[in-house]
């Protein structure tokens, strides 16, 4: 069975993506979804069997390769973990099948589409089934290049290829802290499986690792590193650049990869390395600190996004902190159990933007919508559960899983805590104020699009639309996509009315609803509950002085009933600005130019990076390229040395005068160098 | 006093008989019957050079010094004039249809070549240094002549004269040598030398080596003592130059390598430098030069004097290996270099022959047969593999290496690699220039020619093992 959930998709990858052309758009569609069906439903099955049963094992398929110690192996590891892994992949990345064949519909190259998603899903299942570190990598690498391929889907985009890129170079050096981790553990503990890694932590407390000259806590060194991969994987403060610009893919890519499950694999590295990083306490502290960082300074930029999607994708970055937090505090099963309702309803978020987009023709700037409730109602009532579940409403899922982090975070003995506190709760409301904001430009108000926006168009939101001008490809619309017809109206002519997106996209909408309301009811005891040893089996490990599980139950009530405070707040605070008085977000921006700017700018990260990296490394290239490869090793090789060889042809042919005396003179010459040769040597010896 | 005359035994010197005997009958007849007797003469010759050919094959195996151990018959000679026998007979194959057409048809041009060969057979097997030397000059004065046989054509006289005048100072030099040798050995035997030296080298009897090395080196066109080669080999008619290539070359570097083999055998460590010295200028040299060359005949000149560089880099080895590395590249260059003169006595229209590269643009789509054969036999020559020249390489590569000469062979290698540059220019003026005018068709004797030595090149990695054992037997008889 599990053979079958991990490889079902690589069959319908082969099979779109050799055939497709064959086969045809509509049969790939087809023979991917329903691959991805069955696959997902297994998971369901292997879930049930396994969390709430007994089946955790581990499957030997074959060996990798073995070079002195080294022996990798394929394996699938079946626990706990993996099993939640592969609900939440396999349910989502099914329904996200199902939902591109609504919204791709237009595309030319759909077989390539899905074969990509279908390749994504399969190196997701390896990272998740991954019985080693190294083959954890190759699903790592796998869905990283299956990102890179999906974002960069419409590469006739240039914008589209520049994000590709750039997500697989800022990935890049997340990899390399990531593979120099692992050589670091097989140093330590002579191998790269989980099993025999786990058990060698365990006397490697005090071990040490010379570098640079000076002598590093081991395990502390070795959880860094992996950690820095899970960084840039997962987008964290820093290496968090590239998730933004990700939007540029396909809104179901978004909604699959760079929302419900890619990104989350840094925090399932994490948890599946519990036993490395709970040896190195030093370690936690920093992923607490990044986490309560990442979680803060994302959401305050997600105030005041314009696009839809990247809204949406800085909440992402900043759940992801939320998520790291719990995981840095030793709450792991709080951070996987976010980490599953996340993919509920951050799926939901981003489906939902994209049946608005697909109703809007291609419109992405919320500045441009308004009033479409009425026109797409179900989409409206999706996005609204999805956002009462992102922002933490009672009894939806956000609100079990996120109120766990929060109190875990206060209730911590690690140094962190208070800040990590601090920042997950302001965040709360951040979180809160920017999903109603996003709500309430997209789906209530005015309308903004049609014959008569223009007129409206202005006073209506921020001062800063020529700032946003200048900037990239924010609200570019796909306008060089190729399903992206001329004739197919864009916000201005009012030919076409927005409508609701078909029912092939509408059901995967309504199963994540269900999804989003009761995925955190329906398994909290299991997850962080009274269930937690009986449902985890071991598969996450605590240290013997973490009674973090037990101790965020103990916390003050204020603790308890803080986030749901900030959430009423920001949502108070969004109604008043966008419903109430329409003008108070426009007149708070200019009031403060300078922090709007530098939110709007994203803290000028990309700026900085541009400064700091990009330009030296161009201008390093371009040196190496003409300086160093042009003009020395072409100028000196093969560009040389043909010089030279030509010099030395004119100066040869030059001696062959045609006198002969001149010959006879080379070859008494050529005697008495001999002669003189012998002489100065010493003649015979 | 009146000592018994003993007659020397003839059985083992039956092929240079065959040769003297048959060269004086072709003087007769040529004499007798005037100048309308090129055809019956040339003919002959081709019978004369057969049975000396078939006379050395029916001879036993063994080693047989006859004339008081001044004639050596073993298995290196045996080889090596087989090749030269080979070399001489297919080119004067070559030579029939450009005399008739440039009215050069006269009778004393193949008994110039019998006498030539009848020389070189002498030098195979001269064991002392008197026999070297008249075999030396018996093949040297032949050659002067048939140099410049076109005694209208300017440049074919300069040639001749400049080959003379050079040749007249080489052979001084060597007899200086050889008397110094004399002089310090108190023998001309080889094997006496070596007695006498008994491994230890005195100043007089290296400089006696030099001088005998210079006129050794002159008669291979080895640098520094090349010059005359390209010149000659430009100006003499080109079936002239073709046998220049060919046989004279096997001859000289076998009776180099039995000299510095046979007769100083003790003293390799000082003779090497010599021997190493002009093996990389001729490499370096040959490649270097080719480069600029706009006239075949001028490249193929360079190319020969590379060739030697390399040949002579396995008799630098000094060993058994080495010397088998010599014999398989003689009789390997001689094969490509006879095939590339059948390419360029093909280079023909109408009865103008043409020598510059350029004339070759286009001709794997006139003429593809020729082409291709070229091309291979360029390939050849730059040493790719399967084709023969890559072993030809080869084993004198692995002697250096066995024999520790590793900057010997990597120098080797660099420079085979530059004269790929002036080889395959050719092939890419052939295969993607703009055709030029094309040439007239090939005679049947060329085209056989071309296509016995292409195929030999080509399917040589089949079935190197007759040649190379054969090399290999012929190259320990030395030691």
């Amino acid at each position: 069975m599990y053979q079958a959930i991990v490889f079902l998709p690589l069959l319908g990858f082969l099979i779109a993506g050799c055939f497709g052309r064959f086969i045809g758009a509509r049969a790939s569609e087809v023979v991917t979804t329903a691959l991805l069906m069955v696959s997902a439903a297994l998971s369901w099955v292997a879930f049930f069997q396994v969390g709430f049963g007994t089946g955790a094992t581990r499957i030997q398929l074959m060996n990798w390769m073995t070079s002195g110690a080294l022996s990798v192996d394929w394996a699938l590891r079946i626990d706990t973990l993996t099993v939640v892994m592969l609900v939440v992949v396999n349910s989502v990345s099914a329904l996200v099948h199902l939902y591109s064949i609504g919204y791709m519909h237009e595309d030319p190259a759909r077989p390539r589409f899905f074969a990509y998603l279908s390749l994504f899903t399969f190196a997701m299942l390896m990272l998740v089934t991954s019985d080693n570190l190294v083959q954890m990598f190759f699903g790592w690498e796998g869905v990283g290049l299956a990102s890179y391929l999906l974002i960069g889907f419409w590469y006739q985009k240039e914008s589209a290829n520049a994000a590709a890129i750039k997500a697989f170079v800022v990935n890049r050096v997340g990899d390399f802290g990531f593979a120099l981790g692992i050589f670091l553990v097989f140093v330590l503990t002579g191998s790269v499986a989980y099993d025999a890694i786990f058990a060698k932590v365990g006397g490697l407390g005090e071990a040490t690792f010379r570098f640079l000259g000076h002598d590093w806590h081991a395990l502390t060194l070795a959880a860094l590193l992996l950690f820095m991969g899970a960084m840039g994987k997962s987008a964290q403060f820093l290496l968090h650049t590239w998730l933004p610009d990700a939007m540029e893919g396909p809104t179901p890519v978004s909604a699959l990869i760079h929302a419900a499950t890619m990104v989350t694999a840094g925090v399932f590295m994490v948890a599946r390395l519990s036993p490395v990083f709970e040896m190195a306490p030093t370690a936690l502290i920093v992923v607490t600190a990044i986490g309560a960082t990442t979680a803060f300074f994302a959401a305050t930029i997600g105030l005041v996004q314009n696009d839809i999607k990247r809204v949406i994708a800085y909440s992402t970055c900043s759940q992801l902190g939320y998520m790291f937090v719990a995981l840095g505090v030793g709450a792991y099963s709080a951070g996987i159990f976010h980490l599953f309702t996340h993919a509920f309803f951050k799926a939901l978020l981003f489906l939902g933007a994209g049946s608005v987009i697909h109703a809007m023709h291609h419109e992405q700037d919320i500045r441009n919508m308004g009033g479409l409730r009425k026109h797409i109602p179900f989409t409206a009532a999706v996005m609204a559960i999805g956002t009462l579940a992102l922002t933490g409403f009672p009894f939806t899922a956000g609100y079990f899983s996120k109120d766990a982090i929060i109190e875990a975070a206060y209730a911590s003995k690690n140094p962190a805590h208070s800040f990590a506190f601090l920042a997950t709760v302001i965040a709360a409301f951040m979180t809160s104020f920017y999903s109603w904001r996003l709500y309430f430009l997209t789906f209530e108000g005015k309308a903004r699009w049609g014959a008569d926006a223009h007129s409206l168009h202005e006073g209506v939101e921020h001062a800063g639309t020529a700032a946003q001008g200048g900037h990239g490809h924010d609200a570019e619309p796909a306008s060089a996509a190729p399903h992206h017809h001329d004739d197919h109206g864009h916000h201005g002519d009012g030919h076409h009315a927005p409508h609701e997106s078909p029912l092939v996209m509408l059901i995967p909408l309504g199963l994540l609803a269900i999804g989003a309301v009761a995925a955190g009811f329906a398994f909290k005891e299991a997850f962080i509950g009274h269930s937690y040893d009986a449902f985890w089996k071991g598969s996450l490990f605590t240290g013997q002085g973490n009674t973090i599980l037990h101790d965020m139950h103990e916390v003050p009530k204020w603790v308890v009933w803080s986030p749901f405070v900030m959430m009423a707040l920001g949502f108070a605070l969004a109604f008043y600005m966008y419903i109430v008085n329409t003008g108070a977000p426009r007149r708070l921006a200019e009031a403060n130019p300078l922090l709007y700017r530098f939110l709007l700018n994203k803290w000028y990260f990309d700026e900085l990076y541009d400064f700091l990296f990009v330009r030296p490394a161009k201008w390093l290239g371009r040196f190496l390229w003409k300086t160093g490869d042009g003009r020395i090793i072409d100028g000196l090789g093969p560009d040389g040395i043909s010089a030279r060889v030509v010099d030395i042809t004119n100066r040869v042919v030059r001696i062959q005068t045609g006198f002969v005396y001149h010959y006879a003179f080379a070859m008494l010459i050529g005697v008495a160098a001999l002669v003189t040769w012998y002489l100065l040597r010493g003649g015979a010896h | 006093m009146n000592a018994p005359f003993v007659m020397p035994a003839l059985g083992p010197i039956l092929p240079e008989l065959v040769l003297a005997v048959g060269a004086l009958v072709l003087v007769l007849i040529g004499a007798l019957r005037g100048e309308k007797s090129y055809g019956l003469v040339n003919g002959l010759a081709f019978v004369v050079l057969a049975l000396a050919a078939a006379a050395l094959v029916a001879q036993p195996a063994g080693k047989v010094l006859v004339f008081g151990d001044s004639f050596s018959v073993d298995g290196f000679a045996r080889i090596m004039k087989a090749i030269a026998l080979l070399g001489s007979a297919v080119a004067l194959v070559l030579s029939v249809d450009y005399l008739r057409r440039e009215n050069l048809t006269r009778f004393e041009y193949p008994i110039l070549i019998v006498l030539a060969t009848l020389g070189m057979m002498m030098m195979i097997s001269a064991n002392d240094l008197i026999a070297l030397y008249l075999g030396l000059e018996l093949q040297s004065l032949a050659a002067y002549v048939i140099a410049a046989i076109h005694r209208d054509n300017v440049r074919s006289s300069e040639a001749g004269l400049k080959y003379f005048v050079l040749g007249a100072l080489s052979s001084g030099m060597l007899l200086y040598g050889s008397s110094l040798v004399y002089g310090f050995a108190g023998t001309v035997s080889f094997p006496g030398i070596a007695a006498a030296l008994q491994g230890q080298s005195s100043l007089g009897v290296i400089l006696g080596l030099v001088f005998v090395s210079a006129g050794l080196a002159f008669k291979i066109s080895a640098v520094p003592f090349h010059m005359w080669t390209p010149d000659v080999y430009e100006g003499a008619p080109t079936p002239v130059a073709a046998f220049f290539a060919a046989a004279p070359k096997v001859a000289a570097m076998a009776m180099t390598v039995r000299i510095f083999i046979v007769a100083f055998p003790g003293i390799v460590g000082d003779w090497r430098q010599i021997v190493v010295f002009i093996s990389i200028a001729s490499m370096a040299l040959g490649a270097f030069a080719a480069i600029g060359q706009r006239n075949i005949k001028r490249l193929m000149a360079y190319s020969s004097i590379g060739h030697v560089g390399f040949a002579l880099v396995g008799l630098a080895a000094g060993t058994a290996q080495g010397v088998n590395g010599v014999i398989v590249y003689m009789a390997i260059y001689v094969v490509m270099t006879l095939g590339t003169f059948a390419i360029i006595l093909g280079m023909r229209r109408g009865d103008t022959y043409v020598e510059t590269i350029d004339d070759l643009a286009g001709l794997s789509r006139s003429q593809p047969f020729m082409a291709y054969a070229f091309g291979a036999i360029l390939f050849s020559l730059t040493g790719i593999p399967p084709l023969a020249g890559f072993f030809a390489k080869f084993y004198v590569f692995a002697a250096a290496i066995e024999a520790k000469l590793f900057a010997l062979a990597v120098i080797g290698v660099v420079t085979s690699v530059v004269s790929a540059y002036y080889y395959l220019r050719i092939v890419k003026i052939m295969f993607f220039d703009e055709p030029a005018q094309s040439f007239s068709p090939l005679t049947p004797a060329l085209k056989t020619v071309i296509a016995v030595s292409t195929i030999a090149i080509a399917l040589f990695w089949l079935a190197p093992a007759p040649l190379v054992s054969a090399a290999n037997a012929a190259a320990r008889s030395l030691f």
